[in-house]
């Protein structure tokens, strides 16, 4: 096999991801970055003002900002976690997509922190974090662990771009700006597909694999310890990181099965993303979907039976204010993508994205049920003629940035796939070269 | 002025303070907690040197320039983290007198420049299950001998002092609001936008007064250390028409409502007192007495603005009062 014809024949195999974009993609863009500025002025009005015009109160003090955080944390968290997994597999099929969620755990790593800062009255003190640390506060501690885990993440994106920065900084026929080409050169640092190289890169990615998986499951369960340190009834529970680790896998799979679809539509890449990952990946989540429901129902199943004045307080507000969204949670949100998944005939692409929809939808409003209802049923009840005082509704300046988080993070996925093919070439020649290898050996052993 | 003041002088007037403090603790023993803890007046103006008693009983001379009276004083945020030597602050407040005459939330609101409905003591109707008479409850900050609001603070801009007060430094807070969904209690009050009165540059801040409070920072009952300091009970003690907040020092054992003087640990023993949400085991530094043998029928307490009876629609005997037409 002659691997530097293979490299030109992939590379000319993608480069139309790098050197084009379609009318359609290009109107996404103005979109994204549409939605991303009203976002950015929503930001503005909330530095400007204070966070008055958000709807948190002194009940309510963290609203839809920090479930999206607690959302994009563990979306990031189980990116993590599936490709240090997903590292100590074998076979081609894992290629097709180990960079989708590699992307997706480092973006929503980025974005989820931004969320936590929204919450944060004084800005501009934000310094004070470490001037005047106090490491027994589990603020610190999460401060600690995301740092890590994101140095931790990049480290591991990067390392597995080098080679493919290598094969696109030698292929002189892409038609990229020139400044796109540098930016290959540096990046590639000098990779030349050597096998000390190789082998050396090969090391130091299997020991990543390893550390981002512990580095994530550090990561998430500080920031369930938040919430359950704390003496608040919803909140005070020892199972909360387990069940915030499961619940992170539930929506971190269901985002990659989204993506996956849709990065499949648009490049047209059927040949790569394949039936089987779709019904690998929706096997996944049928399994986490289960053990889902399962802690969601441990959780409130011992709060009901044993009802303690507080936990029957906080259920009594599920079961009637929030009633529509308990249910869309907790029953919609887990059981359908069961009901799904669980036969082998509705296992379609489309059914098992729509799973994956419902189970991204119903894990965002389940993170609202534990943190907002919590939060209005404090020990001591609320005594107050204000109405914004006792329930909290997020105010417009909330949702446009819950929005644009959304709308960065896809904005960010557009450009990093215009700047490297979402499917790694380096892993697709890696694997065909073990494949000789092997067919090789065989040759060799009948002879 | 905080800072434009030199160092020198700063600790000089320090040490001023302590000597003041436990001279008045050894003269006065026996008698009222509260005795002008400095009642130098005349001295100061007299000579050149000045006689204190220091804590181990000697007296010693002092040059007077250098001793200031206490109000004119500023405690700094780095003073303020000490607390007042020798003392262990305790409030007792007796539910059986509380007709909710509101008079200790004004007060306090006063002194603070609080606002409206910016309360640091709030009066709750509380009624235990259906059965159970309901009773006006005055809830401050509990300061807590553990803290939760103080072990989750990131910064350290919650502390807790040597004489068991709870405080906020209001120019460390980032306002993350970490310690409200800690503190059981909702002792905790965010300032959520930006107000005129937070631009009061006549008054340095210092966190014992928490004023000019901060935007986007947090601020609560601080048991009024700048009055302590003086030898004062807190506002809200100080204004109860009935007598029902009791303030004192376990230390000496002795609490007082400003009428009457006790000993704390008989009060509690004899009137079976008890903290709120004892089995948190936050240990709080506010003790109540059990609503037995009122001296006012509750209805009293209902005598108060219409908005302030609303908040209290959601108790099982307002809402049997509604019914019957009474309110």
């Amino acid at each position: 096999m002659d691997i530097n014809k293979r490299k030109r024949e992939l590379v000319k195999e993608f480069s139309p991801m790098l050197e084009k974009t379609s009318f359609v993609s290009k109107l996404w863009i103005v979109i994204l970055i549409a939605i991303l500025s009203v976002g950015l002025y929503a930001f503005y009005l909330q530095f400007m003002n204070g966070h008055k015009i958000t709807g948190m109160r002194d009940n309510v003090v963290w609203g839809i900002y920090i479930i999206n955080f607690i959302f994009f944390v563990g979306i990031s968290y189980s990116g993590a976690f599936i490709t240090g997994v997903l590292h100590f597999f074998k076979g081609s099929w894992k290629y097709a997509i180990a960079r989708i969620i590699k992307i997706i755990t480092v973006l929503s790593l980025i974005i989820g922190p931004i969320f936590i800062l929204l919450c944060i009255g004084r800005l501009d003190r934000l310094h004070y974090l470490f001037i005047y640390p106090r490491i027994q506060s589990p603020i610190t501690w999460d401060i600690i662990a995301i740092m890590t885990d994101l140095i931790g993440c990049f480290i591991y994106l990067y390392l597995t771009f080098i080679p493919d920065f290598a094969i696109l900084r030698d292929s002189e026929n892409l038609k990229v700006p020139n400044w796109q080409k540098k930016v290959y050169k540096v990046l590639a640092i000098g990779y030349q597909d050597t096998t000390t190289q190789r082998e050396r890169l090969h090391k130091i990615t299997e020991i990543m694999s390893v550390m981002i998986i512990a580095m994530a499951i550090v990561a998430y369960t500080v920031l369930a310890w938040i919430f359950s340190l704390t003496l608040q009834p919803g909140w005070n529970s020892t199972i909360f990181a387990p069940y915030f680790i499961i619940a992170g896998l539930y929506s971190g799979v269901g985002v990659i099965i989204i993506s996956m679809y849709l990065i499949r539509k648009t490049f047209k890449l059927e040949r790569y993303i394949r039936k089987i990952h779709f019904i690998g990946a929706g096997i996944v989540l049928l399994i986490i979907s289960i053990l889902f429901g399962y802690f969601t129902f441990s959780e409130y199943f011992a709060k009901w039976f044993s009802h303690k004045t507080n936990d029957v307080e906080l259920l009594d507000t599920l079961f009637s204010r929030y009633f529509w969204e308990f249910i869309l949670a907790n029953y919609i949100g887990v059981l359908v993508p069961i009901a799904i998944l669980f036969f082998k005939k509705l296992r379609t692409i489309k059914s098992i994205t729509f799973a994956a929809v419902i189970a991204v939808l119903g894990l965002w409003l389940n993170r609202y049920l534990i943190v907002i209802p919590t939060l209005e049923t404090p020990y001591i009840p609320i005594q107050d003629t204000r109405p914004e005082f006792i329930f909290y509704t997020a105010t417009w300046i909330e949702y446009a940035l819950s929005f644009a988080g959304i709308a960065a993070f896809i904005l960010f996925f557009k450009l990093i796939m215009k700047f490297v093919p979402i499917i790694p070439m380096s892993g697709i020649i890696d694997q065909e070269r073990c494949e000789e290898k092997r067919r090789k050996n065989t040759t060799e052993q009948v002879q | 002025m905080k800072s434009n003041k030199p160092k020198e002088s700063n600790s000089n007037r320090r040490n001023f303070l302590k000597l003041g403090l436990m001279s008045s603790v050894t003269v006065v023993t026996g008698a009222s907690l509260f005795s002008n803890l400095i009642d130098d007046d005349k001295e100061i103006g007299s000579g050149e040197k000045m006689r204190v008693l220091t804590p181990e009983g000697k007296i010693v001379e002092v040059d007077a320039t250098n001793i200031n009276k206490y109000p004119e004083a500023l405690i700094t945020p780095a003073e303020s983290r000490k607390g007042i030597p020798n003392r262990k602050f305790v409030m007792v407040i007796d539910l059986a007198k509380c007709k909710n005459a509101r008079k200790c939330v004004e007060s306090c609101q006063k002194a603070h420049q609080l606002d409206y409905n910016e309360e640091f003591i709030k009066v709750q109707l509380i009624q235990d299950n259906k059965e159970a008479d309901p009773y006006w409850f005055p809830k401050p900050c509990f300061h807590c001998d553990s803290p939760p609001c103080v072990t989750v603070c990131p910064t350290g801009a919650t502390f807790k002092r040597d004489d068991n007060i709870v405080l906020v430094d209001a120019e460390r807070c980032i306002g993350c609001k970490f310690c409200v969904t800690s503190c059981p209690y909702s002792a905790r009050i965010f300032n959520w936008g930006h107000k005129d009165k937070f631009k009061n540059t006549t008054i340095p801040y210092s966190p014992e007064t928490g004023v000019p409070a901060t935007e986007g920072t947090i601020m609560k009952c601080d048991f009024c250390p700048d009055m302590l300091r003086q030898g004062k009970l807190p506002h809200c003690a100080q204004s109860c028409p009935m007598g029902v907040i009791y303030f004192g020092d376990i230390n000496e054992d002795i609490v007082t409502n400003g009428e009457e003087t006790v000993r704390f640990s008989k009060l509690i023993k004899e009137r079976a007192g008890y903290r709120y949400l004892e089995h948190l085991g936050t240990k709080p530094n506010v003790y109540y007495l059990p609503a037995v043998n009122r001296q006012f029928p509750l209805e009293r307490g209902f005598d108060v603005d219409e908005d302030i009876i609303e908040r209290y629609k959601n108790v099982d005997y307002v809402k049997e009062l509604k019914k019957q037409g009474k309110i």
